[in-house]
């Protein structure tokens, strides 16, 4: 089901390795670090990446995610630690020794080469058949829908079309990973997000494993199954995108994932499961008591902005009066209309300012809030996530 | 779409004397090379008598042939070493003295000729060589090789890295992919640089009149022996040939180095 395309790999073969199915490991990183001159880029980071993954790694630029592509592709050594594809120990092994492909952020086609040529390139070098190599070729073209562009040069070609030549060029020879550098960094913001739904589509039906580097959060969210979030050489969480997003383990994180509300709290006191802090800023507040308890006494305490509802008189229904025990009164103090959703800026009674994230579900703007009107921010135990600080 | 603006009064007077400073010297020694005068000065009506002459005049005829064996084997050398070395300098990994080695790749474009000629021609006489062609060949060599090795290095340098990266990750070995993908997209950089060593070599007369030996000099050096005894039309006639030869040389290296940017150039939105 998951692998309809015939396995005729013909490095692969030769090299007779056998892919692990979906779901089995295939990558295994194990302690893993990078230095250049006196710059740890990649300080022991372990992980292991199941076949038929779309794995993304998440951070901002110099966090050395790059970096950990580049390992896993053969342009570095890592000085330290193992990586094992299938097994077997490849950290040392060449670029052109691996059964992994990438696909580089500039793209990298060769100018000189036409687009059937591009995608030729790698199979020419893996000794396959002039036949077999004119059908994978124009199975790959069609694949990425390329059709009808084949003896064009590079620099003949738009952007996107560019973008699907490399990613071509890189599935061609059926690597067992598939590594992509900002893959849809160069794209306009339309046209990545429709690439992004292809490239998910074009990963489940080739059941290959993906693994993708980016620094866009949002881009990450929409594809991968699982994200690892890299800051500093370091791998600080690797999650799901719900659970990363609801669940962050960092501060940072919380705060680098998505838009958020933060205040310094401490506690005061446990009721049930219920606990009683006080912050700086948004008064006492009544969180939800965390799976893992937080050990300290002063924390973090995160709210996302679409967690946080806005009323006129505040929570009127019986079931609102159970759970919105979390009653701020403030003042709007900034408006931002996005289309889908509007985003306001409650400056608290209490001090502190509190973005909440409303979406504009009626075309007329009955509900809509106008600056320096006052109005109730409220949320439940539940929609709060305490953070050590 | 370039925006092809109109030349004001002002631009086309200062370009007109530009060119006129640059042209009319040249364009007078073509004119005359046509004159069927004796003297140089004074106009004969036109001929191609000179021409003639230069072709039955053996001793000029040795020294042109002599000039270009010189120029098409030390731009050869050249060629070669200066794209090593260029290939070195920007590929090779971050080796100590690099900027040193760099500074003295090119330090022969600013070094004076007479210097270059003298320490040269010290250099054979202490090796106790016979100074003839060869002499004159690697002396043209070490002059070239740094205009090569500037042209290809910065060819080199505006090449995408990842495109030699791309090659390795497809299955190609490091050497590989330097002859599958690099030196295609240099190759034009190699030939402009080959070109431009050639006329160097061609129109030189310092270097090779310090490094040349009897019975073996170049057109250079023979013309210039030929005009102290005074100007023949002759002469006019020999180097209206040269000029000709250097400017379509000329014309292919700046094509060549042309077709070399505009591949480059793919990176470049449409």
């Amino acid at each position: 089901m998951t692998d309809e395309l015939p396995r005729t790999d013909a490095a692969a073969d030769a090299a007779g390795d056998v892919r692990p199915a979906a779901g089995q490991p295939l990558l295994r990183i194990e302690g893993v670090a990078k230095t250049f001159g006196s710059f740890r880029a990649v300080d022991g980071v372990s992980l292991d990446i199941k076949a038929g993954e779309f794995f993304a790694l998440l951070g901002p630029s110099g966090c050395g995610k790059t970096t950990l592509l580049r390992m896993l592709a053969g342009f570095e050594a890592p000085d330290e630690g193992r990586i094992l594809l299938g097994g077997k120990d490849i950290a040392q092994a060449l670029p052109h020794e691996r059964p992994i492909n990438m696909m580089f952020q500039s793209y990298a086609l060769f100018p000189h080469l036409s687009v059937r040529d591009n995608i030729a390139f790698g199979l020419k070098r893996a000794g396959m058949a002039r036949a077999d190599i004119a059908t994978r070729v124009s199975e790959m073209v069609a694949l990425v829908k390329l059709e009808g562009l084949e003896k064009r040069k590079p620099d003949q070609l738009s952007g996107g079309q560019r973008q699907r030549v490399a990613l071509a060029r890189a599935l061609a020879r059926r690597p067992q990973l598939l590594l992509l550098d900002e893959p849809l960094a160069a794209l306009d913001k339309k046209l990545r997000e429709s690439t992004q739904g292809e490239l998910m589509e074009l990963q489940r039906r080739l059941g290959m494993t993906f693994i993708i580097v980016t620094h866009d959060q949002e881009e990450a969210m929409t594809m991968a199954s699982r994200i690892g979030v890299m800051k500093a050489g370091r791998l600080d969480q690797v999650a799901s995108p719900r659970e990363l997003y609801e669940a962050p383990r960092s501060r940072w994180i919380a705060e680098f994932v998505g838009d958020i509300n933060l205040f310094d709290a401490e506690f005061k006191l446990r009721d049930g499961h219920r606990l009683v802090i006080g912050t700086g800023g948004a008064g006492t507040l009544v969180v939800a008591e965390p799976r893992e308890a937080v050990g300290e006494t002063r924390f973090s305490v995160a709210i996302r902005p679409e967690k946080v509802k806005l009323s006129r008189r505040g929570p009127v229904s019986e079931a609102g009066r159970e759970t919105a025990i979390n009653r701020l009164d403030g003042v709007i103090a900034d408006i931002c209309y996005l289309g889908g959703t509007t985003t306001y800026k409650v400056k608290l009674d209490t001090g502190g300012m509190l973005q909440a994230s409303v979406a504009n579900s009626a075309r007329l703007d009955v509900d809509a809030y106008s600056l320096n009107q006052n109005v109730v921010a409220w949320f439940t135990p539940d929609d709060c996530v305490l953070l050590p600080s | 779409m370039r925006k092809v603006s109109r030349l004001s009064r002002f631009n086309i007077a200062s370009l007109a004397l530009g060119l006129a400073f640059l042209y009319l010297p040249i364009l007078i020694l073509v004119i005359y090379s046509f004159n069927d005068s004796r003297l140089v000065t004074v106009w004969g009506g036109w001929s191609l008598r000179w021409y003639r002459e230069f072709f039955s005049d053996r001793a000029m005829i040795e020294a042109a042939w002599m000039s270009l064996r010189v120029a098409v084997s030390s731009a050869t050398i050249a060629t070669l070493l200066g794209t090593l070395a260029a290939v070195a300098l920007s590929r090779g990994a971050r080796f100590r003295g690099r900027t040193l080695f760099s500074g003295m790749l090119y330090a022969p474009l600013v070094m004076p000729e007479v210097i270059t000629g003298l320490s040269l021609l010290l250099l054979f006489v202490a090796l106790n060589a016979e100074r003839g062609f060869w002499t004159v060949t690697f002396a043209h060599t070490t002059l070239t090789m740094c205009f090569v090795a500037v042209v290809v290095q910065s060819r080199l340098g505006s090449l995408d890295r990842s495109l030699e990266e791309a090659a390795m990750d497809l299955g190609c070995n490091p050497v590989r992919a330097f002859v599958a993908v690099t030196l295609p997209l240099i190759a034009p950089a190699i030939v402009a640089g080959w070109m431009l060593a050639f006329t160097l070599s061609l129109d030189d007369l310092v270097i090779a009149s310090f490094t040349t030996g009897p019975g073996s000099a170049t057109l250079p050096i023979r013309i210039y022996s030929e005009v102290r005894l005074g100007v023949k039309p002759e002469i006019n006639a020999i180097c209206t040939l040269v000029i000709a030869l250097i400017a379509v040389v000329i014309v292919i290296a700046s094509l060549a180095s042309k077709l070399s940017s505009s591949q480059g150039e793919s990176a470049a939105p449409l």
